[in-house]
């Protein structure tokens, strides 16, 4: 049979020479491999369900500030929401470590995750690998709350077994559970002892406001007397210096000496002539510093607060601030937060700042500013500052 | 007919085999008739139109409710307090009389629940700091709750007592879900419940806060989420992408707390941003301004409008004809006597309706501003009015819902329903039924 020329435009003189056969097929054999070869370098590695659940976390976990790396991260969390109850562990575990934002990316996923095992009846929920990442207090406590809330679904006896012994929890969310289970015991106990027993060993655990000032009222109601700023934390003790002028709310963003060093002994140009820094310690319960009687005039003013707070180890902690006016806050000389708010009210823990501390002495520097507000209701200026840790506890001063 | 043309109908044929029956019998009668192609297109486009039409219809009926019903955002779809629902009941009490169901909530809220299809949806917040988010989905027939998620705050969650996180309305596209709560923090979720994204805005932008707490509630306008984060501080308005949570546009805005919400415009596109300077009609698509109104606005009621006519809370009201690429913005009246306290204002058939501080139901023309009644309610009113078959439905605070006639020439309270708990909530409506919610609970108020 004639070999027909693959191609009719080409002549028979273009058809290879016979020695060049051979060759041409090694050619082949060679270039085949190499697309193979080829093909096979680009594909994926064939990730393991684990590998594929990990790959799509760190997908999600790597989203940043102002919708970055939003569109891949919105891929993986629906791949990863239809994932199976494998992969909640996981999404819990991958919760530690998460920014605020991711860690709540990942709660959505697996509560889709978890919904959809409970609908088709809860065999696939890990009651037990939920109890024991609950109870492990290295775990994030956002990821421990939401490994409890769920076993409780499939575990109603749960909240019996586990929240007596969640009074001392690092998370503020466990405590407050134990804090109102003794609250509760107290009010049904017959016998006064009891009740002062179960308030007081309530009171151990209580950081949330409304829990301490109930349990505060109710040891006081049977004549015993809470130190309510020490149980807070608050820093009683400060230097002050001011009024500063603050007119057209200028001063806000001006800096007077006071930012740049702070020698007590030397006097400064005030608002109205030289002013110096003066020693104060509030004797408020909740720790409040109102500067009215202590600095006036007071409208289109600032003074600045300075103490030393000595931490008894370094690193993270939080400072906690309430004020109805603007204000700056410094740390060892460091700008940590400046908010230049008036009169939009003051409320227990206001503002959550994070800070760093060192080991030993640390400075913190206050600017509270006043401005020119004549309503009844902006006649205010004060600030309250206790030092806790991420959960709101305080973290006492070393002695 | 030349075979090139029988091949072209037979190819045609065999595609609109594909087709719903009712199209494809017609298609059989008419192509043995016409000899000519085009004709044949034509009649084939405007068979299939029909087709899709009643197909489109049926399946509403079939479905027992109209695309209309739904109330996706804070006042309604259309941001107008109005809806074509029938109305519902004029009598109801919160434990009885033409209750459907009433189930309980896991927080408080401000927020209006909304209506998609059969599905309502409402957030809540909860803890000693607000900080945990709820976004939950109950059947409208049945009030079970089909899905419930929880998140935790990113933003400021603290606010003055009276009000709490979830005080902005989530809106939806019809196919996704936007709950915004007062710590700016933006979930996106399917109507699974699924979580698509989510947005904290005060990570990123960390002095975009309001002590007392926000309130704005957010609209979507094509596929663009418009969130207002205005403040006396960090004050800014974001245009996000509702597919991908990515920033579209950000506009800073007056630095001054701001507790209005963005009014979505009869084109659906075109957003009107209102603060204490007055008001911003801004395209959702690219975040230019395409006209101001700068005599200044409340920074609590915001704007309502019927048709294209805008009516802005400014030194009393003030009825706007918007600018167009010829001529500006067009003040058409101002009444200084019209002013609405804290509830949004509602135009229904020509007249306007507003809610006074004082407890006040005025009823204006709309043509002129010139008051036509007023009715003394018992304030004081947090929610605004809505109207639904002829009828304004004002909840106070205290729980209580007058019902107002508007047909007369004198305003009439209908009724006065109890529901006995503090509701600052605007009231929803769909499918002829109300849809209120307190701090414990939601209702569905229908008549059975």
């Amino acid at each position: 049979m004639p070999i027909r020329p693959r191609h009719p435009d080409r002549s028979s003189t273009a058809r290879p020479s016979r020695w060049m056969l051979p060759l041409r097929g090694c050619l082949a054999a060679v270039l085949l491999v190499t697309c193979c070869w080829n093909t096979l370098a680009a594909q994926p590695v064939a990730k393991g369900p684990d590998a594929q659940v990990a790959a799509l976390i760190a997908q999600v976990k790597s989203i940043g500030l102002k919708g970055e790396g939003y569109p891949a991260a919105v891929a993986a969390q629906k791949e990863l929401s239809a994932s199976g109850p494998a992969a909640l562990i996981p999404l819990l575990k991958a919760m530690d470590g998460a920014s605020p934002l991711a860690a709540n990316w990942l709660a959505g996923a697996f509560e889709t995750i978890a919904d959809k095992t409970l609908a088709t009846g809860g065999d696939g929920i890990p009651a037990k690998a939920f109890e024991a990442f609950a109870l492990d207090r290295t775990n994030a406590a956002s990821a421990r709350l939401l490994a409890y809330e769920w076993l409780k679904k499939v575990d109603p006896t749960a909240k019996d077994r586990l929240v007596p012994g969640m009074l001392d929890d690092p998370s503020a969310d466990f405590r407050r559970l134990a804090v109102t289970r003794l609250i509760a015991e107290a009010d049904a106990a017959k016998e006064d002892a009891r009740r002062l027993e179960l308030w007081t060993k309530a009171l151990t655990g209580a950081t949330d406001e409304d829990q301490v000032k109930l349990l505060v009222g109710k040891l006081d109601d049977v004549g015993v007397k809470v130190d309510l700023s020490r149980h807070f934390g608050y820093l009683l003790s400060w230097q002050l210096i001011g009024p500063f002028d603050n007119s057209a709310r200028d001063g806000f963003a001006k800096v007077y000496p006071p930012e740049l060093s702070r020698d007590f002994n030397v006097p400064l140009p005030g608002r109205e002539g030289d002013v110096k820094w003066e020693p104060f310690t509030t004797k408020d319960d909740m720790g409040e510093v109102d500067l009215i009687p202590l600095l006036k005039p007071y409208r289109d003013s600032l003074a600045y607060a300075v103490t030393t707070y000595k931490a008894k180890q370094g690193g993270p902690a939080q400072i906690r601030l309430t004020t109805p006016n603007a204000w700056k806050v410094w740390v060892n000389g460091q700008l940590v937060f400046a908010r230049d708010e008036y009169h939009r009210g003051s409320m227990f823990d206001q503002y959550v700042i994070p800070v760093t501390l060192v080991e030993g002495n640390n400075e913190i520097l206050l600017k509270i500013c006043q401005n020119e507000q004549t309503e009844d209701w902006a006649q205010k200026w004060f600030f309250k500052v206790r030092v806790t840790d991420s959960s709101g506890k305080a973290i006492l001063p070393a002695e | 007919m030349t075979s090139r043309r029988r091949q072209a109908l037979a190819r045609r044929n065999a595609a609109l085999s594909h087709r719903p029956l009712a199209a494809r019998v017609k298609v059989a009668d008419w192509t043995k008739e016409a000899g000519h192609l085009e004709a044949a297109r034509r009649r084939h486009l405007f068979v299939a139109g029909v087709a899709f039409v009643v197909t489109l219809g049926l399946t509403f009926l079939l479905g027992g409710r109209a695309f209309g019903d739904d109330w996706r955002q804070f006042r309604g779809s259309g941001s107008t307090g109005t809806s074509a629902s029938k109305a519902p009941p004029v009598e109801f009490a919160g434990d009885g009389k033409n209750v459907a169901w009433k189930v309980a909530l896991p927080g408080r809220g401000l927020s209006s629940p909304i209506v998609i299809d059969d599905r309502i949806v409402v957030t809540a917040s909860s803890g000693p700091r607000q900080d945990n988010l709820h976004v939950l989905c109950f059947s409208a027939a049945s009030g079970d709750l089909l899905w419930e998620r929880r998140f935790v705050a990113t933003g400021r969650s603290l606010t003055h007592p009276k009000t709490c996180n979830a005080a902005p309305t989530p809106a939806s596209d019809g196919e996704k879900i936007f709950a915004f709560f007062s710590s700016n923090d933006i979930l996106c979720l399917d109507l699974t419940g699924q979580l698509l994204w989510m947005r904290g805005l005060t990570l990123d932008y960390p002095n975009a806060s309001n002590s007392l707490g926000m309130s704005s509630s957010p609209v979507v306008a094509g596929n663009v989420l418009v969130t207002q984060v205005e403040n006396d501080s960090e004050s800014l308005t974001t245009g996000l992408n509702t597919a991908t949570g990515e920033t579209v546009w950000k506009l800073d805005r007056p630095k001054k707390a701001n507790w209005t919400s963005p009014l979505l415009m009869a084109d659906g596109q075109t957003v009107l941003l209102q603060s204490s300077k007055g008001v911003d009609a801004v395209d959702a698509r690219s975040g230019e301004t395409l006209w101001s109104y700068g005599e200044g606005a409340s920074t609590i009621p915001s704007s309502t409008r019927e048709g294209d006519t805008l009516f802005i809370p400014s030194n009393g009201l003030v009825a706007l004809r918007p600018a167009n690429s010829s001529s500006p913005p067009e003040k058409l009246w101002q009444e200084n006597k019209l002013r609405p306290g804290t509830a949004t204002p509602v135009v229904f058939q020509g007249k306007v309706y507003c809610l006074t501080g004082a407890g006040v139901l005025l009823c204006a023309d709309v043509e002129k501003g010139n008051i036509l009644w007023q009715l003394r309610l018992e304030g004081p009113f947090s929610a605004s009015p809505v109207v639904a078959g002829g009828k304004i439905y004002c909840v106070n605070e205290s729980g209580k819902c007058f019902v107002v006639a508007t047909g007369g020439e004198k305003g009439e309270i209908l009724s006065e329903n109890m529901l006995d708990e503090l509701i600052l909530a605007t009231p929803s409506i769909g499918d002829g039924a109300l849809y209120l919610r307190s701090d414990a609970h939601l209702w569905k108020i229908a008549a059975p």
